[in-house]
């Protein structure tokens, strides 16, 4: 059977992706719960509160899709977020020229943890959870250090506040534009640059990669790297949107992003997903926590219920994922 | 040829552990302001103990080629959980300890059933858990606290010494190893665990038990994080829900297992070794306060300890003369 | 065993097979990449279970739900991917899955005695027990395997391509064991491409052909001849290019080498080849064909000696420096689905893999121009897919090959090196890939092709090299190339002896 190989013939079931699908309707399961719960729970000023909230956790888990993608995990998130918090704040004090710079230099700081993550998995070939962890522990001793262990006196600088909680158009917040444009960068990097091609091959064979002249090592370290600015660009957010950075704030962003992204069909062994399925499960898991706090739980039952849902959506879809 | 070869190549992580250790610790004591007293002693080695037990508890499922991000979880669930049950007279304690101990063979029973029924890997399905176990701790303990009753006699005598001189925590730690280690060291399925870390489909091939191999792993670790869990309680004689220690212990024990020579791709090392890493990592955590440097600075350089040490074993890879080894 | 049947997916690996093995004889099997032999002894050691049909023990119906089982019931395979655990002591090996216990606890004297004797019953007796099998050579590996066996105490040992990693030595060895084996009682069956040494050792002989039992007979009652045609069941049928004469070539050649040596695979290492030749690699499996092809390629450290491209010295660290366009070199790797293909991304994607770099600028991929040369790529070699968006994996393994070789000529490469291209497709894609590969010769490529197959060397070469222990033995040109000569050459005796 020939056909015309010009005329790519696509059957919608390529269209369609079953983990993708799965986390929209689990989007909107969510979203009837929480109507029952709250009335306002399906205004659109609720949900575009939710979709503000999550735009943070959108950024980090793009980066994370991307090690993902590798078939790697960053395990350095929560302190690469705490650090591009502190420095960004840091640098606003220092005059005018910080206080311009406050952003770009939170996000170089970030790059640079996320090279030396990158270097670490691909030239030195340690296993990435471990060298992450790693590079983790010395970020936070770095921090804890220049902090002396208490919360940062620096405040967000303006450029920072705008950028996380402003609304530049109907009534848009300006951090969900964010999230779009790093989005749809994002996506272009992934469909159409030799780069994004370069990842997915990687993460479904690295040897075939390689023998195909690919430049692996540097693919894999530059992921990283954007991983890790990505990381610290939403602490500088959230540190603008709450004013100032706070110690492990970035604790609560790890396990989320991971879970987002995974929940959004890309393939924790690497090679398989789409970035819409990542933005649904960044949707996903933020309605969840939505929901848990609108139903007033406590803290105590927010990481219970939070830890068994994931697993079970995993366990639900990712299973018959792999033997395909 | 002689058999010390053999024992050298068998044990060199273990080995190296233990001269790194005793360097620091020499280091530690000779510098140390009160010297080698057995007070001295006694502090060192409680600390480290603690972090030992929890390195064990990662070592069980390194073997196996995976990890278990949740050990520090289940350690604090269980210290919370103790901080209840440990109380009144020998029959309560008994079976407070029973009970603590079959939590963290429990959690230990759930992350194995789900890596290996549930077919996801490790590291998503412990960071999940340990989710899990965290807000349980929470739920126990929304704030740190202790019971009027706790049996402080069996806490002070396993954290004192033993004839006024040697630390009964490593007396007990000594007992962990006869009792659980070298049993399972020498069994048919402890040996099938390090066949399946090795290369599981050889294992396979060959026909041994490596979904029972994998479990028995899991539960294991769980079973040493609660003895962690335990101990932490008889220090403190009380429970906190910390997520900051929790994290912390599953850090260092990784730290641990990888200065004990415990490979992380699987199938190599020990508990011995794991221990000596557990106490050569706390020694030089430890350096910085006898030499008198601020103690925010420990973080910054137990992490640089850890990089340094997980760097280490890129050495292999100058021996690596097929560049397409690397991938596999 | 009776009308064994197992299908993967659509494709029949075994078909009504039947084949019945006696105690006290050893029986081989015999057939072409693909006839069945390893589904056939998957069935029969319990790591996959028959679709259809049953297993007699003794006259007893059996089946294995896992190789636990069959082991048990006294059937024991060596397998010819090694099953030992690379951070286990060999001792652990051998008695890994009944290892004596005491108490429950392994009786470590009990193991090393056991370990030990099981040894030197395979020939191994200087491999001392207590080593780390990661640190053995390849073949002392093989004797651990096969000590592994012994020491479950087998009544039915399956060998399947045993001695391809032996020493000859080692396989005089082995066979003394084998024989010893038999004569004790012991059914073997043995599986091996080597024709002497089923000459020497078996007693009966199934042929297998398309997951069917063709014919059954004594040893030595069928010439070579007869079997091989039992083999390919038909006349041999490849129709080859006719090469054309090259006109002497004065300038330098495109490729040459200069003593290159990766001890201990290869050793010394010289030759040359000029546009438009096709240079075979012949010779045993494993005497540094792979490794020359990868040195070549920039994949292995410490090579020494010189390369020279158009009579210039160059070095190439890895395949990216290797498919740069003053070079050009491709390499068609050896398995394509580990190293050839991302199987679970598209043909499309596969396709411009390599050549990604033509299509893009700053980095971003032209999609118009990259699905116009995929598309013209696709009707140049034929590849049947159904649309470029089709993944690689879906494809049969013949239009899979195509794509590796396809997704390389889309770098328009002036050196080509082949490492076994058509090692189990389908007889038309072959004929479609030697057409090709004269067709690129004609164009001006210098081809360099390893093959395991004697009539593609024969068929498709210029010249052949064999290799012997990582060297070059002989070289073969024209009609030269003949199968005594090649065989002769392979297992480094002279022609006159063979004939």
């Amino acid at each position: 059977m020939i056909t015309d190989p010009t005329q790519p013939k696509i059957s919608w079931t390529h269209r369609i992706d079953v983990p993708v699908a799965t986390a929209f309707g689990c989007i909107i399961v969510l979203l009837l719960i929480g109507s029952l719960y709250s009335s306002n729970f399906l205004s659109p000023a609720y949900l575009l509160q939710q979709l503000k909230v999550g735009a943070f956790l959108g950024i980090i888990a793009t980066g994370m899709m991307l090690v993902i993608l590798l078939g790697q995990i960053d395990l350095s998130v929560p302190w690469a977020v705490t650090m591009g918090a502190m420095m960004a704040s840091a640098a606003t004090a220092y005059g005018t020229w910080g206080e311009a710079l406050a952003i770009p230099f939170g996000v170089l700081v970030g790059v640079c943890l996320g090279l030396v993550n990158g270097v670490g998995v691909a030239y030195l070939r340690i296993p990435s959870m471990i060298v992450t962890l790693a590079v983790n522990a010395v970020a936070q001793g770095l921090m804890v250090a220049y902090t002396g262990g208490f919360s940062p006196q620096d405040s967000a600088s303006p450029a920072m506040k705008y950028l996380a909680a402003g609304t530049l158009v109907f009534g848009l917040p300006n951090a969900v534009l964010v999230w779009i444009v790093v989005g749809i960068l994002a996506v272009i990097l992934l469909n159409r640059t030799t780069f994004g091609r370069a990842v997915y091959g990687i993460g479904n064979r690295e040897t075939a990669a390689y023998l195909s002249g690919i430049a692996t090592q540097r693919v894999v370290m530059t992921a990283f790297a954007l991983s890790g600015g990505l990381a610290a660009f939403a602490g500088v957010l959230l540190a603008g949107y709450a004013g100032k950075a706070a110690q492990s704030m970035g604790d609560a962003y790890l396990l989320p992003a991971i879970a987002a992204v995974v929940l959004g069909g890309t393939s924790i062994l690497g090679g398989r997903g789409k970035y819409i399925g990542t933005v649904a499960g960044v949707i996903l898991i933020t309605l969840l926590q939505s929901i848990l706090s609108v139903m007033q739980m406590a803290e105590f039952g927010r990481q219970i219920i939070y830890g068994a849902v994931i697993i079970a959506m995993l366990l639900l879809y990712g299973r018959e994922k792999r033997s395909s | 040829m002689t058999g010390w070869r053999y024992f050298i190549d068998e044990h060199r992580g273990t080995l190296l552990a233990l001269a790194i250790f005793c360097v620091m610790f020499t280091l530690y004591v000779s510098n140390h302001p009160a010297g080698f007293t057995p007070n001295v002693v006694q502090t060192a080695a409680n600390k480290g103990v603690l972090l030992a037990l929890v390195a064990i508890a990662q070592t069980f499922v390194v073997l196996t080629a995976g990890i278990d991000l949740s050990v520090g979880m289940v350690m604090i669930l269980t210290n919370c959980l103790a901080s209840y049950l440990v109380v009144g007279g020998l029959a309560t304690t008994t079976g407070g300890v029973l009970a603590v101990l079959l939590t963290g063979v429990a959690c230990g029973a759930i992350n194995g059933a789900i890596v290996i029924f549930g077919r996801l890997q490790p590291i998503v399905t412990t960071i999940a858990t340990g989710a899990v176990y965290y807000g349980i701790a929470l739920w126990l303990r929304p704030f740190p606290g202790s019971t009027d009753d706790f049996n402080g006699d069996l806490a002070d005598l396993l954290t004192g010494k033993v004839f006024h001189l040697l630390p009964a925590s490593l007396v007990f730690l000594l007992g962990v190893i006869l009792v659980i280690w070298l049993p399972f060291r020498r069994s048919v399925l402890g040996r099938a665990v390090y066949a399946t870390g090795s290369s599981e489909v050889a294992a396979y091939m060959s026909g041994m038990p490596v979904l029972r191999a994998k479990m028995l792993a899991y539960v294991l670790s769980g079973l040493l994080a609660a003895i962690g869990g335990l101990y932490l309680t008889f220090f403190t004689y009380s429970g906190e829900a910390s997520l900051a220690n929790g994290n912390t212990y599953t850090l260092y024990s990784i730290a641990a297992v990888v200065l004990g020579g415990v490979s992380l791709f699987g199938g190599r090392g020990g508990a011995v070794g794991a221990i000596f890493g557990a106490l050569a990592f706390r020694a030089i955590g430890d350096l910085l306060f006898v030499f008198d440097l601020d103690p925010l600075w420990q973080p910054l350089f137990q992490g640089l300890v850890l990089m340094v040490s997980v760097s280490l074993g890129s050495a292999r890879l100058f021996r690596v003369r097929n560049r397409l080894d690397l991938f596999s | 065993m009776e009308g064994i049947s197992k299908r993967y997916g659509g494709v029949r690996a075994l078909e009504q097979a039947e084949i019945t093995i006696h105690a006290g004889r050893v029986h081989a099997v015999l057939g072409e990449n693909g006839a069945g032999k390893s589904t056939l002894i998957k069935v029969m050691s319990g790591v996959v279970t028959a679709d259809a049909g049953r297993m007699l023990l003794d006259g007893q119906p059996v089946t294995f739900a896992n190789p636990a089982a069959a082991n048990a019931a006294g059937i024991v395979c060596i397998f010819q991917e090694l099953s030992l655990i690379p951070d286990l002591s060999v001792a652990d090996n051998i008695v890994i899955s009944q290892p004596p216990t005491r108490f429950g606890m392994i009786d470590r004297a009990a193991l090393t005695r056991i370990a030990v004797e099981a040894l030197q019953r395979a020939g191994g007796g200087d491999i001392d027990p207590r080593e780390i099998v990661k640190n053995l050579p390849l073949s002392r590996r093989q004797i651990v395997e096969i000590a592994k066996a012994l020491a479950r105490r087998p009544r039915l040992l399956i060998l399947d391509e045993a001695t391809s990693a032996l020493t000859a030595a080692d396989v005089t060895t082995v066979f003394g064991v084998l024989k010893r084996l038999r004569n004790e009682g012991i059914a073997l069956l043995y599986i091996s491409h080597r024709m002497h040494e089923i000459a020497e050792l078996a007693d009966d002989c199934t042929v297998f052909r398309n997951g069917r039992n063709v014919a059954t007979y004594k040893a030595g009652t069928r010439s070579d001849s007869e079997v091989v045609e039992l083999m390919i069941g038909r006349e041999y049928t490849h129709k080859f290019p006719p090469r054309p004469t090259l006109a002497p070539d004065p300038g330098p050649p495109v490729l040459e080498l200069r003593n290159i040596s990766w001890p201990p695979r290869l050793n010394g290492i010289s030759l040359k080849a000029r546009a438009g030749e096709v240079v075979g690699l012949g010779g045993l499996d494993g005497q540094g064909q792979r490794e020359l092809l990868l040195a070549l390629f920039g994949v292995l450290r410490g090579v020494t000696g010189q390369v020279l491209i158009d009579g210039k010295p160059r070095s190439i660290g890895s395949p990216r420096a290797a498919k740069v366009d003053d070079i050009g070199m491709a390499l068609i790797p050896e398995d394509r689905k580990t190293e050839g293909l991302m199987l679970p991304m598209s043909v499309r994607d596969n396709l411009s893999f390599a050549s990604l770099d033509q299509f893009s600028r700053g980095g971003m991929i032209d999609r118009a121009a990259e699905g116009l040369a995929v598309a013209d790529m696709i009707r140049l070699l034929g590849i049947r897919t159904d649309g470029t968006e089709a993944l690689a994996g879906s494809l049969s393994g013949g239009n899979q090959q195509k794509i590796v070789i396809a997704k390389w000529l889309m770098t328009s490469p002036r050196i080509i090196l082949l490492n076994d291209p058509t090692r189990g497709i389908d007889v038309g894609t072959k004929q479609e890939i030697y057409v090709l590969l004269r067709r690129l010769a004609d164009a001006g490529a210098a081809i360099l092709l390893y093959s395991t197959d004697y009539d593609e060397l024969i068929g498709c070469c210029d010249r052949v090299l064999v290799l012997y222990d990582g060297a070059i033995k002989r070289e073969l040109a024209g009609d030269e190339i003949t199968q005594h000569a090649l065989i002769a050459s392979a297992l480094n005796i002279e022609v006159a002896e063979l004939a």
